[in-house]
């Protein structure tokens, strides 16, 4: 019978489209039906959303409902059961490797849990992607270097390993990494999560400035809401593997959605302790 | 095989397309189930027959599902190795990377191998020596040292020994790069983790294992010698004589290839466990204990089926 209640409350709150047309901007990165699973449980249930050229996307949602998964879609480290990533105008899953080493180079991600090469110092990590993919001589890179970890206040870790620095350091030395190569499409798995709210502000900052400075196109994935909503120009508000809610961040806001309000106040469990009511009954 | 049928779905999103067949556990037809076994008074003709049907089918889906399993962990095993060398066979070439690895896996074994090559002629010589003197024919020890040695012992302890130095540490290496998705963070900057990773290790595999089973054979000599001739009074010219004499290169050149093949299985099984340790807390130590495990198994199998077709 809840679960009744929860598809008739679906159908209402279904989507919040603001085509990415609409306001005669272009689309960067489109999701159309994205369907994944894991065995038996289906992550992901037909998402889709457009994230529109130069403006930050942010996907917000109650945590373990495919967030990353949804991300590590977006530049194929995980393919889709079914349903098209289409990037600046190309769909990725239809794409031989060369074709996609080619996309993923207009990519910089940073991964939830950071991902730097612990046997590498953050200089060296920071570095790499210069190192391997082009052939700037040593010193332009050093000073690249430089600046990227400036930018994200490390300048005195260069030096050291990851293993020796706090993970809020780690989080902004991945950060780094993922800018050195100035990227088109910035990908961001939970920046701030982990850090204190002055941090997380300043992270928040740097994001909105580096995106501006050079017209990026980002999607983020954040727990810090309603935080993380001063740097968002979309939202999409994931739920049990849908898009339960996509759009600006007034258009969410006003959508009176029951569920989206408890995930704001943080009480996540609201229909979940009815599902697991219902599931126990049919035991 | 999302990818086969998948190409009309994937553009249309068709439900019907979309809903595949996953990898489900079907489960027993239960309420029926559980009140006939409680209750098998009120046996009736459908749902036992369900249920009789759950046991027959159950197992042979099991077997059916275990066999496609295998074979296909088989396969991926295979690719694996495949995309390994076709990768180490093209561009970008990474020297570099190579070097590195030969200095993991090969430099700093020599002191490990050393000892045990040592300790193992010193054994042969003893043991040698016994038996032969049992003859009369202590002068052969130096011969029957080095042909132990160079034709089996050194290529398979060697291997034994590097696969627990260095396999080990190249199965938790890669488990940990997996597990912490430093694997995924090459493949987002474009560069493909199995030509950054697996096929240096690989190609240094194939380099360091015979030299370093070069080294095992000569140090092992040498400990033979210095029992047998130190130690039990085996004429020294004689041990060298007979090595000279009785050592083929065909001999050598078992060894080599012994030694060739050892160092491929080797790098290849740590590489393949630690690539795909699950991201779960037990990951790295699992495939560590399999890479050792599986990597031990296979060089002592392949000694036998290599020992066969060289003899
Ligand atoms: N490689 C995987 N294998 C199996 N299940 C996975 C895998 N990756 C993610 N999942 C499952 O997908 C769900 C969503 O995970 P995730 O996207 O990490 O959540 P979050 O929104 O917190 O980032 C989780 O229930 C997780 O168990
Ligand atoms: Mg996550």
């Amino acid at each position: 019978m809840a679960s009744k209640i929860s598809i008739a409350g679906e159908e209402n709150f279904a989507r919040i489209m603001t085509s990415p047309a609409q306001d005669g901007s272009a689309v960067a990165i489109e999701i159309r039906d994205l369907t994944r699973r894991f065995g038996a449980q289906i992550v992901l249930d037909h998402v889709s959303f457009a994230c529109p050229h130069g403006k930050i996307t942010t996907v917000v949602g109650p945590s373990g409902c495919g967030k990353t998964v949804l991300l590590k879609h977006l530049n194929f480290l995980l393919r889709p059961n079914c349903g098209a990533i289409i990037v600046d105008g190309e769909d990725v899953t239809q794409m031989g490797s060369s074709e996609l080493n080619r996309v993923r180079d207009k990519f910089g991600m940073l991964f939830q849990a950071g991902a730097l090469f612990d046997s590498m110092t953050v200089a060296e990590n920071v570095a790499f992607p210069l190192v391997e993919k082009t052939n700037l001589s040593r010193q332009e890179i050093a000073q690249r270097v430089q600046e990227k970890l400036a930018a994200v206040g490390l300048e005195g870790a260069g030096n050291k390993f990851p293993s020796e620095i706090s993970g809020g350091m780690q989080k902004r030395a991945a950060l780094a990494r993922a800018l050195i190569r100035e990227p088109e499409i910035l990908l961001l798995d939970e920046p701030t999560t982990g850090l204190d709210p002055t941090r997380a502000g300043a992270i928040h900052h740097l994001i909105r400035r580096t995106q501006q400075r050079f017209g990026l196109s980002a999607v983020l994935v954040s727990h810090d809401v309603p935080q993380v909503f001063e740097i968002s120009d979309r939202v999409a508000f994931l739920y049990k593997g849908r898009t339960r809610l996509f759009g600006t961040v007034q258009e969410i806001l006003s959508a009176n959605d029951p569920v989206f309000k408890s995930f704001l106040a943080g009480e996540e469990i609201d229909e979940e302790g009815l599902q697991a009511g219902s599931n126990a009954l049919a035991m | 095989m999302a990818g086969a049928g998948g190409g009309e779905g994937r553009r249309h999103g068709h439900k019907a397309l979309c809903s595949l067949r996953g990898r489900t556990w079907s489960v027993p037809p239960r309420n029926e189930a559980n009140s006939n076994l409680n209750n098998p008074s009120g046996m009736r003709g459908s749902p036992s027959l369900k249920l009789l049907m759950y046991w027959i089918t159950e197992p042979v889906r099991w077997l059916g599902a275990q066999a496609i399993e295998n074979v296909a962990a088989l396969g991926r095993f295979g690719l694996f190795f495949i995309s390994a060398l076709f990768n180490a066979l093209s561009p970008p070439y990474k020297p570099r990377l190579v070097v590195r690895q030969l200095r993991l896996i090969g430099a700093d074994s020599i002191f490990l191998i050393t000892l045990i090559g040592w300790a193992t002629g010193m054994v042969l010589g003893l043991q040698g020596y016994n038996t032969l003197h049992r003859f009369g024919s202590e002068t052969a020890l130096g011969t029957v040292v080095a042909l132990v040695l160079v034709r089996e012992l050194g290529p398979v302890l060697s291997a034994l020994m590097i696969t627990a130095r260095a396999g080990s540490a190249m199965a938790a290496e890669l488990g940990s790069m997996q597990v912490t998705e430093q694997v995924d963070a090459l493949s987002v900057m474009a560069i493909d983790p199995v030509q950054y990773l697996v096929s240096p290790r690989i190609l240094a595999g194939l380099i360091s294992f015979p030299l370093l089973t070069a080294i095992f054979d000569v140090v092992g000599i040498f400990g033979g010698y210095a029992i047998g001739v130190g130690l039990m009074g085996v004429p020294p010219g004689s041990y060298f004589r007979g090595i000279v004499d009785n050592l083929t290169p065909h001999d050598v050149a078992s060894g080599f290839y012994k030694a060739l093949v050892f160092g491929l299985a080797v790098t290849w099984v740590c590489c393949y466990k630690g690539y795909h340790a699950e991201r779960m807390a037990t990951g790295i130590s699992r495939a560590t204990t399999e890479a050792v495990v599986l990597s031990s198994v296979l060089v002592l199998l392949w000694d036998y089926f290599l020992t066969s077709v060289l003899l």
